[in-house]
């Protein structure tokens, strides 16, 4: 095909995928975007050219030992569920923008560790890029009818257009927002389209080759065991192989995580957790269609072509050679969308490291001083465009320098021994809380310089000095140093080699390292969290250990700085009513520090976000005793809470009763008005007599008859007595009642007392000729105000009289020894008390609705004294029930 | 024909006083002790005006008032309270139930005459 008929092509499909992300970030919301099915398809980014072409490489030449590097995602997917999903929660909680960002925040946003692990994203990532930029100008080779040309130059080498095409999109669709936590929609929809072309044309050049060159499977597999070594390709290899395939299998389980692109879309581009549910499974079903075909194919192409000298290319080889050049290019650009989709991805990822991570932190913060929100943001991106370029040029370099010695196969594991170097921070880091920012420094750096003694210094020396002497004869020609068989391991191949060394020395030492070590407070913080996911945002708010003072000013002054003046007020307005702090607070708070800390991240990368936010914080340095006084005091706070939940159950217990109280008093003082309302009615009554009948013997002097001037004087007599009388009750009744009587207490006979009120009534009694008997005649002397039990023992015997028939009438008073007590009873054979009149006749100003008796004698109050003169004694006094004759009314005084 | 008064009042001292002043005024007095004595009298006796006491024993001046105004046979009986309750509330409570005069004690006795020939002549 003609050269530039290839480039129309490339450029004209650019063009749609362009189109296709254009839409996607337009229609940002539509269900088109945001599905299971795109987040899954953005997920098979993990199949690059790799996969499209070096699987068939490998086939053909080592028979099904592609299969592992499938089988790790496959065993990783029903994981996810739980580990990804952890993942995804934390780096949303966090706004986190890469897999750097995201270890180097588990161990304490410590920024040497994100440096760190960008590095070694890098060194594994730009081998990987530059393996799809090879893939990509080998099969341009293939495809053009100019094999015979080759470029000599940069300048007219097609490749490097191709890099520089695939910058260019990376950085206008990577870089639409200064948040790098932000999705990028477009590139996702981009993705996802290429990842259903790629196996969509894998799928029919699969078909053309088993069922249209040959006669399907059982046809190829006839024909190819018949030829020489076959046995060898379809068979596992004893012990050996079996190591081979287990280290092969963790390396891509570890890859499916760590590899900067699959933690970009499987993670940071995760719209919706759920969607994981259904990537669980159809992804591994991807992975399987993908593989369907590669050992028929790779079969096919070798009875075909015989060589397997370009086995990679079988897909493109065999159309090309049966005339199908449409065939060809379908599958030419299936293979070009894994590069473009890989490249792009990767990029992104990596531009967003080396910015968030070590540009940004180590030199470029200052520069952030000024207060410009928009300037700073186009600084950012800026630093994200010349990454990008940067790496996909650096990538073009190390193709132009080594890829082209290298199969896509041995580049893509080298690659995965790399990144799996973040393999023990990151899951150990998952789920073990003691892990701790220098040891997982110590674990990756001795894990990447095994990885580079094992496994990269062998191929650079290669490639330079072309002698093997190195991979021979060891260093110092030292043979238990020997690259590929350190210590004597010689059965391995060398990636697997390579990865056993270094896997185990870096969880050695990052299990030992932080055995011996103990991380800040900060870490502590930080691991708690990410282990313990489910205490996560209580942990993560309250970050209970830190100390430390800030202005909330000087830390909106760093939020504008980024977010500009309308989004930080807006953060710390929600911030404030979020814990319902007053707006215009003037100390931060950890809360706040936090808060802040996660808003920039996604920004600028977590460890440049806590050294901004550091800046205005005089943060201290907290040692392992005051931890545990904070933690302790937290533990205080608890039960101080609930102190706190008692003391306000006291409290509303305390208010009801005060309620009922004051509902008391209100009850009190309305009873002190019906009081002085039944007073003044009861004083008013005798006035009016008297008033009435002086009026009349005044008027009426010569007209009124002599007995009728007798009886109203008599009346007025009577009136002024019960007036007299009713106004000392009063007085008597007002001070019992306020507590006002200061009893006179002395130990008497309370038999010479009884005698001396019957003594005092005799004469009443004696005109109603009623009989009073004083029935025990023992002395017993308790302690009692004689005055006051005269007063009761009165009252009580005059009602008694009163109550009496005359003649017939008789009266006892007895008295008998309690346990603490006398109890004294008055006793009589008048009409009795109604039953329902037993509660109330103590009331003051009670009257019996079967009272009959005339009314100026009572005062309605002698009982209520009564009462209130026996209570004052501690004594009780009552009318006893279930008397059929009479009346008995009882009460007690206690001995003392 | 002479004019019936109905004293009701539960003390005898005032009862008495009234009844010598309305005697003397020539009217036929009839005594009550309390609402049902005065409600029991005026099952035989229609009076052109019952003075009635407020707080009796038993059934007390308000329960008699409205018998008097449920009473057919009573409706020209004037009711004239007379009572130790003088608040405002009181009177109002009193007038409102249908009383024609509402009198306080203490009372001058020639005020109480003057106010009850006014009413019934």
């Amino acid at each position: 095909m003609n050269n530039y008929a290839l480039i129309a092509i490339i450029v004209l499909y650019l063009a749609v995928l362009f189109y296709i992300a254009f839409l996607a970030e337009k229609k940002r919301q539509s269900k088109w975007v945001n599905n299971p099915y795109v987040y899954t398809l953005s997920l098979a980014v993990f199949c690059s050219a790799w996969t499209y072409y070096g699987s068939i490489g490998i086939a053909a030449n080592s028979g099904i030992n592609f299969l592992p590097i499938y089988l790790g995602p496959v065993i990783a997917a029903p994981l996810w569920i739980i580990v990804l999903r952890k993942i995804i929660r934390i780096s949303k909680q966090h706004k986190i923008s890469s897999i750097a960002d995201f270890i180097s925040l588990r161990y304490g946003n410590n920024r040497f560790l994100g440096a760190l692990v960008t590095i070694v994203c890098l060194f594994g990532t730009l081998p990987y890029i530059s393996l799809q930029l090879k893939a990509v100008s080998e099969t341009f080779a293939i495809m053009s009818d100019e094999s015979s040309y080759i470029s000599k130059a940069v300048i007219d080498d097609s490749t490097f257009y191709v890099a520089l095409l695939l910058a260019i999109f990376a950085t206008f669709f990577g870089t639409q927002n200064t948040d790098a936590s932000e999705k990028h929609k477009g590139i996702i929809a981009s993705v996802a389209f290429e990842s259903v072309l790629k196996l969509v044309f894998f799928l029919i050049i699969g078909v053309y080759i088993t069922y249209y060159l040959f006669d399907g499977t059982s046809d190829i597999y006839n024909k190819i065991s018949v030829t020489d070594n076959f046995k060898q390709l379809t068979t596992l290899g004893g012990l050996e192989d079996g190591f081979n395939w287990f280290f092969m299998i963790s390396l891509s389980f570890m890859a499916i995580f760590l590899l900067p692109r699959q933690f970009q879309v499987s993670v940071l581009e995760n719209n919706r957790e759920k969607h994981l549910k259904k990537a669980i499974w159809l992804f591994p079903l991807y992975l399987l269609l993908f593989n369907v075909f590669v050992i028929f194919i790779a079969w096919a192409g070798k009875l075909t072509v015989g060589s397997t000298q370009n086995a990679e290319y079988y897909t493109l080889l065999l159309p090309l050679e049966n005339g199908n050049s449409f065939l060809a290019t379908l599958v030419f650009l299936g293979g070009f969308s894994a590069v473009i989709s890989m490249v792009i991805v990767s990029t992104l990822a990596l531009s967003t490291m080396v910015s968030n991570n070590l540009i940004i932190p180590y030199g470029f913060l200052d520069k952030f001083i000024k207060n410009q929100p928009e300037r700073n943001s186009k600084y950012i991106k800026n630093i994200r465009r010349i990454s990008i370029f940067t790496i996909i040029i650096s990538a073009y370099f190390f193709y132009v320098t080594f890829s082209k010695e290298l199969s896509l196969y041995s580049i893509g594991l080298i690659s995965f021994v790399i990144i799996s170097q973040l393999a023990p921070s990151f899951f150990i880091g998952l789920f073990w809380n003691r892990g701790f920012s220098k040891a997982a420094i110590i674990g990756i750096i001795i894990g990447f310089f095994i990885t580079v003694y094992t496994l990269i210094l062998p191929f650079i020396l290669q490639a330079y000095t072309g002698n093997d002497d190195f991979t021979q004869y060891g260093l110092f020609g030292i043979s238990v140093l020997k690259p590929y068989a350190l210590f004597g391991i010689d059965f391995l191949s060398a990636p697997a080699h390579a990865f056993f060394w270094s896997m185990s020395l870096n969880v050695m030492s990052y299990l030992v390292s932080s055995l011996i070590s103990k991380g800040n407070y900060r870490e502590r913080n930080y691991a708690e969290m990410f282990v313990d996911s489910r205490n996560f945002t209580s942990l993560q708010d309250s970050a209970l250990v830190w100390k430390g003072e800030a202005y909330v000013a000087d830390i909106k002054n760093v939020l504008v700085r980024f977010l500009g003046e309308k989004r930080a007020t807006r953060a710390l307005t929600i911030f404030f009513t979020k814990y319902k702090l007053p707006q215009d607070t003037q100390l931060a708070d950890a809360r706040l520090i936090n808060f802040s800390e996660k808003l920039l991240t996604g920004s600028i990368g977590s460890a440049s976000a806590k050294i901004l936010i550091a800046s205005v914080v005089k943060e201290e340095q907290i040692s392992l005793v005051e931890v545990l006084k904070i933690l302790e005091e937290s533990k205080e706070n608890i039960v101080s809470n609930k102190v706190l939940l008692e003391k306000s159950n006291e409290l509303s217990q305390l208010s009801s009763k005060l309620k009922d109280v004051n509902e008391e008093l209100i009850s009190k003082d309305k009873q002190k008005d019906e009081f002085l309302d039944t007073v003044a009615h009861e004083l008013k009554t005798p006035i009016t007599g008297i008033r009435a009948a002086t009026e009349l013997l005044m008027d009426e002097d010569d007209n009124m008859p002599k007995e009728m001037k007798a009886q109203f004087l008599k009346n007025i007599l009577q009136d002024s007595d019960r007036l007299g009388r009713l106004i000392h009750n009063i007085l008597d009744f007002e001070k019992l009642e306020t507590g006002r009587l200061n009893l006179d207490k002395h130990y008497l006979d309370i038999h010479k007392t009884i005698a001396k009120a019957i003594n005092s009534v005799s004469q009443i009694a004696a005109k109603k000729e009623v009989k009073i008997v004083n029935k025990n005649i023992h002395a017993f002397k308790i302690n009692y105000d004689e005055d006051r039990i005269l007063q009761v023992l009165t009252n009580l015997l005059s009602n008694a009289i009163k109550f009496c028939e005359p003649k017939t009438g008789k009266i006892i008073v007895d008295y008998k020894l309690g346990n603490q007590f006398v109890e004294i009873s008055v006793i009589d054979n008048g009409k009795g008390i109604p039953e329902e009149d037993h509660d109330y006749i103590f009331d003051k100003f009670y009257q019996s609705k079967h009272q009959n008796t005339i009314k100026p004698q009572g005062s309605g109050l002698g009982l209520a004294i009564t009462k209130q003169i026996i209570e004052k004694h501690n004594g009780k006094i009552w009318a006893k029930k279930g008397k059929k004759n009479g009346a008995t009314l009882v009460f007690t005084i206690p001995f003392k | 024909m002479k004019k019936k008064i109905l004293i009701v009042d539960d003390e005898p001292n005032i009862v008495m006083s009234l009844e010598y002043t309305f005697k003397k005024q020539d009217f036929e007095v009839y005594i009550a002790r309390d609402g049902g004595e005065a409600l029991e009298i005026l099952k035989h006796h229609i009076p052109n005006v019952v003075l009635l006491d407020i707080m009796m024993p038993n059934v007390d001046g308000y329960q008699t008032l409205k018998h008097i105004k449920n009473t057919d046979s009573l409706k020209d009986t004037k009711v004239v309270f007379l009572t130790a309750k003088n608040k405002a509330s009181d009177i109002e409570k009193g007038l409102k139930l249908g009383a024609d005069k509402y009198l306080t004690k203490p009372f001058s006795v020639k005020k109480i005459v003057s106010e009850i020939l006014g009413l019934v002549t």
